[in-house]
């Protein structure tokens, strides 16, 4: 069991959230222009690392908001995202 | 009278079924995992193919990864063409493959029922029944009362929360002992020369250009003519060495036994909607397995609540499991795909192959694998059968989506 730090709430219970893995990925930019490969990518490919993860995940059964965190993919040892960027924790 | 040393009248220890060798400083192939795809893989190599001069590396020890840790469910009722012929020819290898090895498998071909527990259910197994017939795989329909005549302990009653509104029914899909099938083919490799090598970590690849020519290695660099990955959950973390990525992430997928208990469960019993997959193990433990936690994650572990819910689900369906125990519960790393089909084939570096991507279904397919991958290595090019689940179909779009067959986990 993780107890997963809501920016909002707290530190609350895994089963409250819903995961939406991996941050920061943008659709593209100029979608009329995007190649296949680069749609396969934004579509089917993520980081995948055995270490630090910077995901979302969303307090689906608190406050309903999403935010993204640094987790640990082999101890589970997680932090919240304190970045500059933080700004979009709010939604997505 | 001197006293004697304890033990001292104790049998010698048999001769074991494989050895450990050191490694050799190059190998015309090298395989990266010494699961059971990594070993079939090489079983086919050698055998079909006649390449014995192969290393086969493994981080841990042998077959101590999903290899140990899966629910042993052999099945081929898959929906899509291109997966049927891949798993319907790993079944009919299984079929045969006490004899080849000649070691027991107790490959127990009890039949499988994939439970469907709403209209949308019905609609998708009836269609997935007919698509398994086409493609020549045994597969019925059943409606609840046949399916309480073949697992009566199985309750299908309507006042379930979620009843049993029928299921799909293939007669050869079975169980098979894992730990027997790993050490059958190490048996097997061990006697046609094959090294294979524990406690062996491949830290990363040698390259001239773009093709691979090697492997480093906790225990020193091996050159290689060919380097073929089955390392599961861990592919990810081997081809990032490259730069190269891959549509995987690895979540935790939990499973757990109960104490031993005088046959009751004759078959194999699947339930997408309820989450749960339970069969009987010859020697008695209830094996049930769960879907994956949602999470990324390579600790080899779970969550509580999944368990729960699996529980849950299980004692609904069977209320007779609510007296017996948990006895332990466990976890492995498993590799996903967007589609819910594996990832086998060529790469963009010459002399590296992929195999990865079998998620929560790995394990049945075992022969398949090492015979379509062997072929692969050895050809250099895709056997026609694991042609489809190339890396490049997420970017053609050629997807095998096989969420509905390959269900909560498979």
């Amino acid at each position: 069991m993780m107890l997963i730090p809501c920016p909002w709430c707290g530190p609350r219970n895994e089963i409250e959230f819903h995961y939406g893995g991996q941050a920061d990925v943008h659709y593209p930019s100029d979608p009329r222009s995007t190649s296949d490969e680069d749609w396969a990518h934004f579509l089917f490919f993520r980081d995948n690392p055995k270490g630090v993860f910077t995901e979302r995940w969303s307090h689906a059964a608190g406050c309903r908001r999403w935010f993204t965190v640094h987790r640990d993919t082999v101890t589970n040892e997680i932090h919240p995202d304190d970045s500059a960027s933080a700004a979009r924790t709010v939604t997505r | 009278m001197a006293p004697r040393t304890p033990g001292a009248d104790l049998p010698e220890h048999p001769d074991w079924l494989w050895h450990s060798p050191d490694p050799k400083p190059s190998y015309d192939v090298v395989i990266v995992g010494g699961g059971g795809h990594g070993l079939a893989t090489a079983y086919y190599l050698a055998v079909n193919h006649g390449i014995t001069n192969v290393a086969v590396l493994e981080r841990g020890w042998l077959a101590g990864g999903n290899m140990a840790r899966n629910t042993t469910i052999i099945r081929s009722n898959y929906l899509w063409d291109e997966s049927a012929g891949l798993y319907e020819h790993a079944l009919k290898l299984w079929e045969g493959l006490e004899d080849e090895l000649d070691y027991p498998l107790l490959f127990s071909q009890r039949g499988v029922l994939n439970l469907a527990h709403s209209l949308q259910e019905v609609r998708d197994g009836v269609r997935r029944v007919n698509a398994n017939r086409l493609n020549g795989i045994d597969a019925e329909w059943l409606d609840p009362h046949q399916v309480a005549e073949i697992c009566p302990i199985l309750n299908t009653s309507p006042d379930l929360r979620y009843p049993v509104l029928g299921a799909t029914w293939q007669p050869r899909a079975g169980i098979a002992k894992h730990d027997h099938v790993a050490w059958a083919f190490a048996r097997a490799l061990d006697r046609m020369g094959v090294d294979l090598i524990q406690g062996c970590e491949v830290t990363g690849f040698e390259r001239v250009g773009d093709r691979v020519v090697g492997v480093n290695t906790s225990r020193g660099p091996i050159r290689a003519g060919k380097v073929a990955l089955a390392a599961a959950g861990h592919t990810s973390v081997l081809a990032d060495t490259l730069g190269l990525r891959l549509p995987i992430q690895s979540h935790p997928l939990q499973a757990l036994v109960s104490e031993l208990l005088e046959p009751v469960h004759p078959t194999v019993v699947m339930s997408n909607s309820v989450h749960v997959y339970v069969s009987q193990a010859h020697k008695g433990e209830l094996v049930l397995g769960a879907g994956i936690d949602a999470h990324n994650s390579y600790s080899q572990r779970g969550a509580f609540h999944t368990i729960e819910r699996e529980m849950t689900a299980a004692v609904e369906l069977f209320p007779m499991f609510a007296r017996a125990h948990v006895l332990r519960t466990w976890g492995g790393v498993v590799d996903v795909t967007p589609d819910a089909s594996a990832i086998m084939g060529l790469t963009p570096f010459e002399g590296l192959y992929v195999n990865c991507g079998w998620g929560t279904g790995g394990f049945k397919s075992t022969p398949g694998v090492g015979w379509c991958y062997a072929h692969t290595i050895a050809c250099d090019e895709p056997h026609p059968l694991n042609a489809p689940f190339s890396l490049e179909r997420f970017t053609t779009g050629a997807l095998v989506d096989e969420h509905g067959a390959a269900g909560v986990a498979h």
